[in-house]
């Protein structure tokens, strides 16, 4: 553990990284304290004002307050990351370690399930089902999540089909441990440290596809703001209004890129191959 | 005394010449710089579907089958019906039977002479059971339809029906002679139609563009721009940079464009803008089966909750009106003295408490019987100006303690599970209103059926008689005492609550000359528009 | 089989080769099923009927002509004769007739033989594609082994740094900026489209100079995040290969450091890279429906979009499954580049 912090602190980017994580999340969680404005108040005596001292980051179409929306869009952003890369990873590790560790039939058939849905382009496929199923935030969380759990699964089953064979894990079996015992408790906790830094990238992609989603009119429903959705009435008034433009894009732009360096960091502090130099 | 006479004749007829234009009622203006040539780009971001009229559900294929094929009639720009293809007609006395007289020596782009067996020949196609329309209605009123000879034919309605004589417009105009025989949805001629109208499909890049060249020998003279490109472009903010680039001519503008960017000295040099009133309007339907929406003080609290002029200000950024009735300002039905609901949210909050519904409990939401007053609105994602309009409503709602939900939908699942259905609690729409009056469909208390247009359920007996009465009749002065009183009424009813009637703002291309805005738009005339010479870009080999 | 001239040896490997193509190839039948299935079942997740943007709100049609038209679109049978009926013409590459753009075949929408080949939707995202793929390998490989080679610099950082940012980037929101700066402000690039409204009276050179410029944007936008992705696993498999025991060796053998690198490691490090580029198929393709919509460029991803929108139940499947067989056949190619590149191999 102290080897990994050393090594971890080591990496600067990743330690920016980590701590811009940290700050996004707190946040999102004072936003409601430390918004100037209501996000959803309606002036319409300061409609598509560039920054200035009432408005530091300017307002939007309807006169609404652009730095309070984006407090409360890094919300959505957080709760759509989270619990879509919470879903694919919990999804993602069930069938991998359900794959990996039975093999056989089961593993074939896995594969092939993964290989199926990694053959569709993935954003085709989130598109037409929330087009069809209809932009609700659970939706896009679901639909986000089980799209997403491939790579998961890979890891996972990579482990299993190593570690299966392990001496500890046939002691555990002589012993009469049941499979979901000998799962759980011995062969997943010793794959947490990947599949921990596979969710937080996928955090960062999940709010890029989030993002997406609600730029292309199919994501959070109004008036709730979004940094994606923000960003759609930035591209509507891109000429006169650079501020709608700039900053969610900006706020999407760092918080992916903390997640993802601080995700990298951590994969490459943990990865005991680079431990020898 | 003859120079005296000589000259009184002289100053007569110079007078006479200057005045002209009074005399006709028509533009007679020398067009002494009114040049052939040039090409003019139109930009839109929906691409037609296909180009025959009957087919198509879509207003990108009806914008460009326009000009390539003609109606029997056509609407003047003071909204009479003048003929098209007709010549002129007679309608019996009782209203049943109309005979229309066909110009003669119009031909189809091919060559072939139009007839009135084209005629009965779309007629016939239209109410074929096989044929995949939505326009059949109209048609099916028709007892009868005889062609009495080479130019002439002869419609008989099974009753009289007001609307009888603008229905033949372009759908029906078809020519016999390459579709006798063949199924037209199986056709190419949606792709390559063959019309009689003053421009002719030359290519169309499925995606990218249509390209129209005129049509030099057009019965009504030939167009001055020799070629008409619609540019597909699906993105309005790359229509807009394509607009400054030179891409294209001519695109209608969004109220944000048309206001804020659009008046540089660049803007005021290279283009000119147009403003008039759209015929169509926005408003918020309320279902009135749910027990709350019956009550007709709610719904006139909730008129009173919204506040119309902030709605247009900051939505339209003024450029609109607000909607009284389901009929636009300045046109004959129009009713101007209907019942106002001015923004008054005091007196919503009172109407709303006379019918039970009270703040009890202090959390900033009113309720009755337990039951907090909050409700849904649907309307269709991808249209900008209706999803802030419905923000703009929840947030005025909530401050006299109503709770909005918003939801967007994809425009069929909204139609069709919801609105057909009668699955929701309010929606906003808008209606495209016809040019004639009659909104029997929209409004009778017998159109409530799934998936028919009364999907409100209004229901008003005397409304129900005035509609029937305002179909039935020909006189003119009739019908208005029957559409102003139905105002009147559904002012006070409030199945809606009526919120604007938009302008509709095109921009084109300075260099486009002879355009005349009217309350029918500006496109009505384009084949009198032309570029003078030495302004033309673009030149057209033929 | 005599090959003149061949030894054994080669004549065993390509025979080893040809086995293992076959047999992905049959492999890939399950696959396709699957994709089929899934893609159908996607669809089949909607309420509503596609017919509904035909009648749209129109206060002129009768119930019973909504009804004729929904017989006519054959949506009155039960679930699994539509599946069925739907898979029997798939296999003839058939997807049926689209639902609105005046119901023309489906595969002509996205492959119309009537059009010259460059006007082709599914050979213009194809063709935007490949050139990404093409940028990002011939950008992404140097500044990886760059990076590899010189671990910590300060050049490693920067470019890491842009890299992750490139990865961080909402593509939609890079072409808005790029539109903005090159199309408007500078006047330097077209904004949207594949060639100029004078297209038809330019000389070759003229034609050929416009089409690049148009899709100079599209291109790039299209390969950005790609790069980032690419060129951070080339340092990566670069850093690993240069680890390993033989580079050690082929050092202490006294190789200058310029052979060892693109001599011998170079070789191995490009090895998953290749399978990587094969992988990276779906997510452009996908891509595409984002930038295509920016710059109105008329491809699949721009079509799909457009089908999604409208219900376009025969639209939207074709193009999934033309989606997922493209990415198949860049997988296959990707593995077949690998086992030509690796003597190594083996084929099980």
């Amino acid at each position: 553990m102290k080897i990994f912090w050393k090594r971890f602190k080591r990496n600067k980017l990743a330690v920016a990284g980590g701590v811009i994580v940290v700050v996004l999340f707190v946040i999102a969680v004072l936003a409601p304290f430390i918004s100037p404005f209501n996000p959803n108040d309606i002036d319409r005596k300061h409609i598509l004002e560039p920054p200035g001292a009432r408005h530091p980051l300017g307002t939007d179409d309807l006169g609404r307050d652009v730095l309070s929306r984006m407090l409360y869009g890094s919300r959505i952003s957080l709760a759509v990351g989270f619990i879509a890369a919470g879903i694919a990873t919990i999804t993602g590790m069930l069938l991998g370690a359900v794959s990996g560790y039975y093999g056989g039939w089961t593993d074939r058939a896995m594969m092939r399930f993964i290989d199926i849905m990694l053959s569709i382009p993935t954003f085709f496929l989130v598109l037409a089902v929330i087009a069809f199923v209809g932009p609700s935030i659970w939706n896009i969380m679901i639909v986000i999540g089980f799209t997403s759990w491939m790579g998961v699964a890979r890891l996972v089953r990579a482990e299993f089909l190593s570690l299966k064979e392990r001496e500890f894990v046939l002691a555990a079996k002589a012993l009469g441990a049941s499979d979901m015992r000998i799962i759980l408790r011995h062969i997943m906790v010793n794959s947490m440290a990947p599949v921990f830094v596979s969710a937080i990238l996928g955090v960062a992609s999940a709010i890029l596809v989030e993002s997406a989603l609600s730029f292309l009119g199919i994501g959070v429903q109004p008036p709730t703001p979004s940094w994606g959705n923000m960003l759609t009435s930035g591209k509507d008034n891109i000429e006169i209004a650079w501020w709608l433009s700039l900053f969610p894009g900006i706020a999407i732009l760092i918080t992916v890129l903390s997640y993802n360096l601080f995700g990298e960091g951590l994969r490459d502090a943990l990865d005991p191959r680079l431990w020898r130099d | 005394m003859i120079p005296l006479i000589f000259g009184i004749t002289l100053i007569t007829f110079t007078v006479i010449h200057l005045t002209h234009r009074d005399l006709v009622g028509r533009e007679t203006e020398p067009k002494e710089t009114a040049t052939y040539g040039d090409a003019v780009i139109e930009g839109t971001i929906g691409e037609p579907s296909t180009l025959i009229p009957m087919l198509a559900g879509d207003s990108a294929s009806h914008s460009v089958a326009g000009m390539i094929f003609n109606g029997i009639v056509k609407y003047h720009t003071d909204l009479s019906v003048i003929g098209d293809l007709a010549e002129s007609w007679t309608i019996s006395s009782d209203g049943m039977v109309i005979v229309f007289r066909l110009k003669k020596g119009v031909k189809w782009a091919d060559g072939v002479e139009f007839t009135a067996d084209d005629v009965m020949f779309g007629y016939k196609t239209i109410i074929d059971e096989k044929t995949p329309t939505p326009y059949k209605e109209d048609y099916m009123q028709v007892k009868k339809f005889e062609v009495l000879d080479r130019y002439t034919f002869r419609v008989t309605y099974k009753k009289p029906f007001a609307p009888a004589l603008t229905s033949w417009g372009n759908l029906v105009v078809l020519p016999k002679h390459l579709l006798e025989g063949k199924d037209i949805t199986k056709s190419d001629f949606g792709r390559n139609p063959i019309g009689t109208g003053p421009y002719k499909l030359k290519k169309w890049v499925s995606g990218q563009e249509v390209v129209l060249d005129s049509n030099r020998s057009y019965f009504d003279g030939r167009p001055y721009i020799d070629r008409y490109i619609y540019r597909v472009i699906p993105d309005p903010a790359t229509l807009f940079l394509e607009l400054q680039a030179g891409g294209i001519d001519m695109m209608g503008l969004t109220p944000i464009q048309y206001t804020k960017q659009t008046d540089t000295d660049f803007f005021r040099k290279n283009f000119q803008k147009f403003r008039y009133p759209a015929f169509s309007y926005t408003y918020m339907g309320f279902n009135l089966r749910h027990p709350w929406f019956k009550d007709k003080r709610v719904r006139q609290a909730i008129a009173h909750a919204i506040d119309k002029s902030e709605i247009i200000d900051v939505v339209l950024f003024g450029l609109g009106s607000p909607a009284t009735g389901p009929y636009v300002p300045n046109t004959w039905p129009y009713n101007p003295d209907v019942k106002k609901y001015e923004f008054d949210p005091g007196k919503a909050k009172r109407l709303l408490k006379e019918a039970g519904w009270e703040d009890t409990d202090g959390d900033g939401i009113i309720e009755k019987d337990g039951k907090p007053f909050q409700f849904t609105i649907l309307t269709n994602m991808g249209n900008r100006l209706r999803i802030n309009t419905a923000t703009i409503i929840q947030w005025r709602l909530a401050k006299v303690g109503i709770k909005v939900e918003i939801r967007l939908l994809e425009w069929s699942t909204l139609i069709n599970e919801f609105i057909d259905k009668r699955r929701f609690e309010a929606v906003i729409l808008g209606w495209s209103i016809g040019l004639d009056p009659d909104q029997y469909d929209i409004w009778h208390s017998g159109k409530t059926r799934e998936k028919e247009f009364n999907f409100v359920s209004y229901s008003n007996p005397l409304v129900d008689t005035l509609l029937e009465k305002g179909r039935r009749t020909f006189d003119i002065e009739e019908r208005k005492k029957a559409y102003y009183k139905i105002q009147e009424i559904l002012a006070d009813d409030l199945p809606y609550v009526f919120l604007y009637v938009p302008d509709a703002i095109p921009i084109v291309h300075s260099r486009v000359k002879g355009i005349k805005p009217s309350p029918i738009g500006i496109s009505y005339n384009l084949p009198k528009w032309y570029v003078p010479e030495k302004l033309q870009r673009y030149r057209i080999e033929p | 089989m005599v090959c003149a001239g061949k030894t054994p040896e080669i004549q065993n490997r390509a025979l080893k080769m040809l086995t293992y193509l076959i047999k992905r190839l049959l492999e890939m039948i399950p696959t396709l099923f699957g994709i089929t299935l899934l893609s159908f079942f996607i669809i089949h997740l909607a309420p509503g009927k596609p017919t509904d943007i035909l009648t749209e709100l129109n206060p002129k049609i009768t119930p019973e002509a909504r009804l004729k038209l929904e017989k006519y679109y054959g949506l009155d049978k039960p679930i699994i004769v539509q599946y069925g009926m739907w898979l029997k013409r798939i296999v003839k590459l058939d997807f049926g007739e689209s639902f609105s753009g005046d119901r023309r075949p489906v595969m002509e929408r996205i492959w119309d033989t009537k059009k010259p080949l460059l006007e082709r939707r599914l050979f213009i995202t194809f063709l935007i594609n490949v050139l990404s793929m093409l940028i990002i390998f011939i950008i992404a490989v140097p500044v990886g082994i760059f990076s590899a080679t010189h671990q910590y610099s300060l050049y490693d950082k920067i470019t890491t740094t842009s890299v992750f940012i490139g990865f961080a980037i909402p593509s939609f929101w890079l072409a808005l900026l790029l539109m903005m700066l090159f199309g408007v402000h500078l006047g330097w690039l077209p904004i949207s489209g594949l060639k100029s409204m004078n297209y038809d009276s330019l000389t070759l050179m003229e034609k050929i100079w416009d089409r690049t410029l148009h899709l100079l944007l599209p291109v790039f936008v299209s390969s950005f995040g790609g790069l980032a992705g690419l060129s951070r696993y080339m340092r990566g498999s670069m850093l690993e290969v240069l680890r390993q025991d033989y580079v050690t060796t082929a050092r202490a053998k006294g190789l200058s450091e310029k052979r060892v690198i693109y001599g011998h490691a170079l070789r191995n490090a490009l090895l998953p890279i290749i399978t990587l580029l094969g992988l990276s198929v779906p997510g452009l393709i996908g891509g595409s429906v984002i930038f295509e919509n920016i710059f109105g460029i008329p491809g699949m991803g721009q079509l799909f979009f457009m089908g999604v929108m409208t219900r376009d139940y025969p639209l939207i499947m074709g193009i999934l499954t033309i989606g997922a067989i493209l990415t198949l056949i860049g997988n296959l190619l990707a593995d077949i580049g690998y086992m030509l590149a690796d003597p190594r191999i083996r084929v099980k």
